[in-house]
């Protein structure tokens, strides 16, 4: 075969690879999990829910709560919330989306074996249907993040007919009332999805197919695109940022999300909270000022990222804006190791879940404590590992970060209130128990605003229970021809008002 | 040759059985908790972790959990993939033709650089085309799977454009297609495997050049193409079978990385999520099955040096 000959078919081939403007090709980091909004528990799984699954509720560029399956929602008394249903609204499988579906699912996701949402809406005590649109919903207590639970997927509605006959296996073909229904999936290769015609919003929706393709290596993942076999990408590397935007096809947008990277401090589990650093605050008050969060983002994310001291993002309306991580300050920090009768260098030790960024992170920590008089020891491990280590205590400084909830009580209570299910430190203080309480009753914006201040004054200014470094962002790109994105902080990718051309 | 196969046959099983207990042990000493990691972030409800634990069997004693697996082995069920709960025979058998395709390819591509590269090499001995061989193959041996395999990438996809970057589509679908998603990584595994195939070659080929029989075969006035190929070949490919069936179970092995790398949703990549996810019956599910391709690989490479020596057939 002579070398016109080799060209023509490899061009054949990469031809061939080429779909029409039909399909939205769209990579993902990981496979997702199974496919049951009751039962899923992956970020990646809520990319493919947004076109799968409508919700009650959805949220905006702004956090705001917004209609999507309901239409209204009023609170009757603190207690009790009376939701309108969206009238004329079909599941896949032809069945009309009226107040008992709603019944069923969320009694689904509060009892089903092996839920996921169980804990989400929990302080739901029951559902009961007014009329076929209307549903009213009785809480245990008064909840100020119930409302935002069902923006996600504990407020997804499935249908009862296809739900009561699947079963467990129900992830298998799940039945909504997305704007897509699912076609096939390849574990680990394809999930494929296509245009569901009695979508109740369906001139939102212009792109007949859309396959998730789980790709984790990042440098893959951006060839794919960079190739054209890709339309997008859910997140790329802060340092490929520049690549992507050199290249005219292509286009990146990064946005504020609603996570947190941070430092917990082993303060009372177990025997690994013994020494000065946990029981001193001062001791932690050194560290802290002896780490320059902007430098630490310069250096490993570009200054991508936004440094913090607080664990609400700044796209949230309860970020709070004067409360600001205080400037490096050796010296101080030199003074406070002294007041507190601690004799350098204090060794301290700091787990990493092993990758290769935060491993980097540990070591400019690394470097800036020593200044101050720390000899920070790095222990990077992998990271199922280091979650069960974490739990039992076996650490001193771990860092970790997490997703992040659009309401602040997801970002705050679980892990700095003393019974907090993930306050693996065991912080405590029945002052910020209190305020904490409080903020979750709260539903006047400002007021439960200031709660939050007060809680990071106290918590974090005061005990140094934990620190905060930075709030990550998303990333996405996405091919020019693509238009119509609309970001929003959790990152997902919502299909409405996509358009492929 | 009956009574040695049904011999051998005989030693699979005890070796299966031997194995299953070092792989529900070795996975057991893994550090993390699976009832953690599956719980994701509602990893802080200790109502959640039980429940887990209770479905999953966590809770009870190790030996019972044992044979409640080994018995469902036994009768062909390997359980749910706990991540996304589908079975995990179907997963086995779904991922395991596109690893075998992925290696095949992969040890055509060795075979084909390897062989001929080694009895090259010997022939021309010390010459410059040795020196040129052993380099490619030094190169093929030191180069790293992932480096290799973004390079190529980075080159045929994104600046050519010539091939899809990664995926992959089964033979049966569209055969061009699925040519054009796995020759990336079947090449960089091949290249891995075709330097150590080229050295032995090499070697086996220099013993059997300088043998008796080579000699009687030139003085005989044979033409040297002759005396290469049928008589110090046929004997040179003995111990270079035998490494070769153990080197296509390294294909297997090396195909985790090359598989993760071009996304090629094969065994490799089934069983890394899985160790990483704690998803144990995909783990033992899979480690088992890959010890049975290995038993079953050193049975064929028995065969086959019995199939080119005839000294053994008799044993």
């Amino acid at each position: 075969m002579n070398r016109t000959a080799i060209l023509a078919a490899l061009a054949a081939l990469s031809l061939s690879t080429a779909a029409g403007a039909q399909t939205l090709r769209i990579g993902l980091r990981e496979d997702p999990d199974i496919l049951d909004p009751t039962l899923a528990r992956t970020f990646v799984g809520r990319i493919v829910f947004a076109a799968l699954c409508d919700k009650l509720f959805d949220i905006n560029e702004k956090l705001e709560i917004v209609p999507q399956l309901a239409t209204e929602h009023r609170w009757e008394d603190p207690r009790t919330l009376l939701l309108t249903l969206r009238e004329g609204v079909k599941f896949h499988d032809g069945e009309p989306m009226d107040a008992e579906a709603v019944r069923y699912s969320l009694n689904r996701h509060l009892t089903l074996q092996g839920s996921f949402r169980r804990s989400e809406i929990g302080a739901m005590e029951s559902v009961e249907v007014v009329d076929p649109k209307t549903v009213r919903i009785r809480l245990k207590e008064p909840s100020a993040p119930f409302l935002s639970q069902l923006t996600d997927r504990a407020g997804m509605i499935v249908s009862p007919k296809a739900a009561e006959a699947a079963g467990r296996n129900f992830g298998a073909k799940p039945v909504c009332a997305g704007p897509y229904r699912l076609v096939e999936r390849v574990a680990q290769d394809r999930i494929v999805v296509e245009r569901f015609p009695g979508y109740w919003n369906a001139q939102a929706v212009t792109i007949p197919r859309i396959t998730y393709l789980p790709i984790p290596d990042n440098t893959v993942r951006l060839a794919n695109l960079q190739s054209g076999a890709l339309e997008m990408v859910q997140t790329i590397e802060p340092d490929d940022i520049k690549t992507v935007e050199k290249n005219s096809r292509l286009k990146v947008l990064a946005y504020d999300g609603l996570g947190y990277q941070g430092i917990t401090y082993n303060l009372g589990n177990g025997a690994r909270a013994a020494g000065p650093f946990a029981k001193d605050a001062r001791v932690r008050a050194a560290f802290e000022l002896a780490i320059d969060r902007g430098a630490v983002n310069q250096v490993v994310y570009e200054g991508a990222w936004t440094v913090t001291a607080q664990p609400v993002a700044p796209s949230s309306p309860y970020h709070v804006k004067d409360f600001q991580p205080q400037p490096r300050d050796v010296e101080t920090a030199r003074a406070l190791l002294k007041q507190a009768g601690v004799t350098p260098p204090l060794a301290v030790e700091m787990t990493i879940p092993n990758n290769p960024d935060l491993r980097q992170v540990g070591e400019v920590i690394q470097a800036m404590v020593k200044e101050a008089g720390f000899e920070l020891k790095l222990n990077a491990m992998e990271f199922a590992s280091s979650l069960q280590a974490a739990a039992r205590g076996d650490f001193e400084t771990y860092l970790i970060g997490w997703s992040g909830r659009p309401d602040p009580d997801g970002n705050t209570w679980t892990f700095l209130h003393t019974n907090g299910a993930q306050n693996d430190g065991k912080y405590g203080n029945p002052e910020v128990d209190k305020l904490l309480d409080a903020a979750r009753a709260e539903q006047d914006l400002a007021k439960r605003r200031a709660l939050y201040a007060q809680v990071w004054q106290v918590a974090l200014r005061q005990d140094r229970g934990r620190m905060y470094l930075w709030h990550a962002k998303n990333i996405v790109a996405h091919s020019a021809k693509v238009s119509g994105f609309v970001p929003v902080p959790d990152g997902l990718i919502r299909p409405q008002g996509l358009r492929l051309q | 040759m009956g009574p040695w196969l049904l011999r051998r046959l005989g030693q699979v099983l005890p070796t299966l059985l031997i194995l299953s207990v070092l792989i529900f042990g070795l996975q057991q000493l893994m550090p993390g908790d699976p009832a953690l990691i599956l719980a994701g972030e509602e990893r802080g409800d200790p109502q959640v972790l039980a429940q887990i634990r209770a479905e999953l069997r966590l809770d009870r004693p190790l030996p019972e959990q044992y044979l409640h697996w080994l018995g469902r082995v036994l009768v062909g069920d390997f359980g749910f993939s706990w991540r996304i709960r589908e079975p995990v025979g179907a997963l086995i058998l779904a991922k395991l033709p596109v690893t075998f395709q992925l290696a095949g390819m992969a040890f055509a591509i060795a075979l084909l650089i390897g062989v001929p590269m080694g009895v090259l090499s010997a022939v021309r001995r010390d010459r410059p085309l040795d020196w040129l061989a052993n380099g490619i193959a030094l190169f093929g041996i030191s180069t790293p799977n992932f480096w290799l395999g973004i390079m190529l990438i980075l080159l045929f996809s994104v600046e050519l454009g010539w091939l899809p970057p990664s995926g992959y589509v089964p033979l049966t679908e569209d055969p061009l297609q699925s040519l054009a998603t796995t020759i990336m990584p079947a090449f960089v595994l091949g290249n891995s495997i075709a330097g150590v195939l080229m050295r032995h070659t090499r070697a086996a080929m220099l013993t059997a050049l300088s043998q008796d029989y080579v000699r009687t075969a030139r003085a005989k006035g044979l033409p040297e193409r002759v005396v290469v190929a049928k008589h110090a070949l046929r004997n040179a490919l003995i111990p270079v079978i035998t490494l070769g069936t153990i080197e296509f179970g390294r294909l297997l092995a090396g195909a985790v990385l090359t598989e993760q790398i071009f996304t090629i949703p094969g065994f490799g990549k089934l069983i890394v999520d899985a160790v990483f996810n704690r998803d144990y019956p995909v783990v033992q599910g899979v480690v088992l099955a890959t010890a049975l391709i290995f038993v079953l690989l050193s049975l064929v490479a028995d065969l086959l040096t019995m199939a080119v020596n005839p000294r053994l057939r008799t044993a």
